[in-house]
């Protein structure tokens, strides 16, 4: 097994704060990996410090290439897409313009219109709205557009941060039916920051607990979701 | 009646050329946020450039293309060389950088052209437009460029690929790089095309104002009169609010007993004033919600 990212010594800073204090971990190429943790210990951090979008220090490897020096779009292309915490939507553009901007990057146009209809595939509901102004989607919806536009990109590797948050709980449960369906059948390397651990232990395969900008526990989503101090903290029974 | 109508189509063409500087002045509002006090004084010296093109034997369209070209490489270098690096600073320091660009543009157009008042020509000629009186053919023409103008950004910003990454990044800039948009050099490039609509405006009025390096401080005004009228936020808006004030500067001018030529300024920046006061976010404009 390979490792896709390889995370070493990794600080990051906003300002004088320091934020992530030598995090450590891999993802496996082909996996879904979880991030969890509470409320401000660096989970969003640790996705916006991959795509250098905060001030760090340390070792970042992407399929073996460093990406500490390279800014974000660079590292954009190298095929990580990064759907941000309040998902970012292009709200005055159309749903299609939405897909369209996914996959700016790329040159090979017919491919990106059948991807497009791809997506209509995976998202039936964007189909039906792809006229509509991407802002008049509902809370939901704007997800479904907002790992659709990841996913124009083809690629290697998916950053979710926080995609269950502020929606009802069963769109949530659909949303991740399709990561997983995404992993599975695009060969996208997954990883996913999430407050609902529950949720996000069903589709990892391999879990991190982090903790005031260090990780704290490693292993298999099986072992993590079992583990008494995770469950009393992250699960809640 | 013929009085009328012919104010509304001078209202119109005069117009057109406010609706290119608010055009160019809500291209930079929408990259970076800030008002370029300084963008007719650079269309003013995109003027003179074309001008001194002509006085070295290049044909007028000639000198007009080869004046885009210049424009456009212009304004990224400013951008680049100044505002890049202004680029997180506070407010007060970007106005302060507008001020001076602003003060140096005009008196180096000074020092190499002087500022005596200089006859521009016109590629239309000034002979009565279709044998009417209501309107000469350099009016017509300077709406006629104005329309073309104002269509093919809409074809550029519509359909094509670059485009779509420029309102990309200009509307959510973290998620345009999140794409991998180069959201930098999109800025750099809405400064280029800025610059080089703005030299568009200047050198369809200098034959109506005569080209000197104050020429273009009240079109400005009126340009921003127009920008905030039709919505900082909207370049359709931009367009329309220049049509309207051009149209509305010729009506007050000709019936509002007392205003005349002298008193014109005081009114775009009466509208400005009232714009803002009742519709802040002018007619086509969004309004910015911040959520606290």
């Amino acid at each position: 097994m390979t490792a896709l990212l390889n995370i070493k010594a990794l600080n990051a800073y906003y300002g004088q704060v320091q934020a992530l204090h030598g995090l450590e971990f891999t993802l496996r190429e082909g996996s879904v990996t979880t991030l969890l943790g509470a409320n401000g210990a660096g989970k969003t951090t640790t996705l916006r410090a991959i795509c250098n979008m905060v001030r760090t220090s340390g070792a970042i490897e992407f399929n073996g290439a460093s990406l500490s020096s390279r800014s974000t779009e660079n590292i954009v292309r190298l095929g990580i897409a990064h759907v941000p915490q309040g998902r970012g939507t292009f709200t005055t553009m159309t749903v299609e313009e939405n897909l369209q901007l996914g996959a700016i990057t790329r040159g090979d146009r017919t491919a990106v219109i059948s991807d497009i209809e791809r997506m209509y595939v995976h998202f039936p509901v964007l189909k039906q709205r792809h006229t509509q102004q991407a802002g008049t989607l509902s809370g939901g919806e704007q997800q479904m557009l907002a790992v659709a536009r990841a996913l124009m990109l083809r690629p290697r590797l998916m950053l979710l941060d926080e995609p269950s948050f502020g929606l009802a709980p069963l769109i949530v449960r659909d949303l991740f039916k399709i990561l997983g369906k995404i992993n599975r059948e695009e060969k996208v390397t997954i990883l996913v920051v999430e407050q609902n651990a529950q949720l996000a232990l069903e589709l990892a395969d391999h879990a991190y607990v982090i903790e005031t900008g260090r990780i704290v526990m490693s292993g298999s989503a099986n072992e993590i979701a079992n583990n008494e101090d995770v469950r009393k903290s992250y699960l809640g029974y | 009646m013929e009085l009328f109508t012919n104010q509304i189509l001078a209202g119109i063409a005069t117009g057109a050329i406010y609706a290119c500087m608010a055009l160019a002045v809500v291209m930079i509002y929408q990259a970076i946020d800030h008002l370029n006090f300084a963008q007719g004084e650079m269309a003013m010296f995109s003027t003179f450039v074309s001008w001194q093109l002509m006085q070295w034997g290049v044909p007028y369209w000639g000198a007009f293309l080869l004046t885009l070209v210049f424009s456009f490489a212009g304004g990224i270098a400013i951008e680049r060389l100044l505002f890049k690096p202004l680029a997180k600073a506070p407010i007060l320091t970007n106005v302060a950088g507008f001020i001076a660009l602003f003060a140096i543009i005009n008196s180096v157009a000074g020092l190499i052209w002087d500022f005596t008042i200089k006859q521009y020509p016109t590629p239309f000629g000034s002979a009565p437009f279709l044998g009417s009186q209501l309107i000469s053919t350099h009016q017509a023409g300077m709406i006629g460029v104005t329309v073309l103008l104002l269509i093919a950004l809409y074809v550029f910003f519509r359909f094509t690929r670059i485009g779509l990454a420029m309102r990309a990044a200009a509307s959510v800039p973290e998620s345009a790089r999140l794409v991998g948009i180069n959201t930098s050099w999109m800025i750099a490039l809405g400064w280029g095309m800025a610059a080089a609509i703005g030299s568009i405006a200047g050198m369809l009025i200098a034959p109506v104002v005569f080209l000197e390096p104050n020429m273009m401080g009240g079109v400005l005004i009126y340009g921003f009169a127009a920008a905030v009228l039709g919505g900082l936020t909207s370049p359709f808006g931009a367009v329309v609010g220049g049509f309207l004030v051009g149209i509305f500067e010729n009506l007050a001018g000709t019936y509002i007993p007392g205003i005349g030529n002298e008193l014109k300024l005081p009114i775009a920046l009466a509208l400005i004033i009232t714009v803002l006061v009742v519709k802040p976010a002018g007619l086509f404009g969004r309004p910015i919600i911040k959520r606290v």
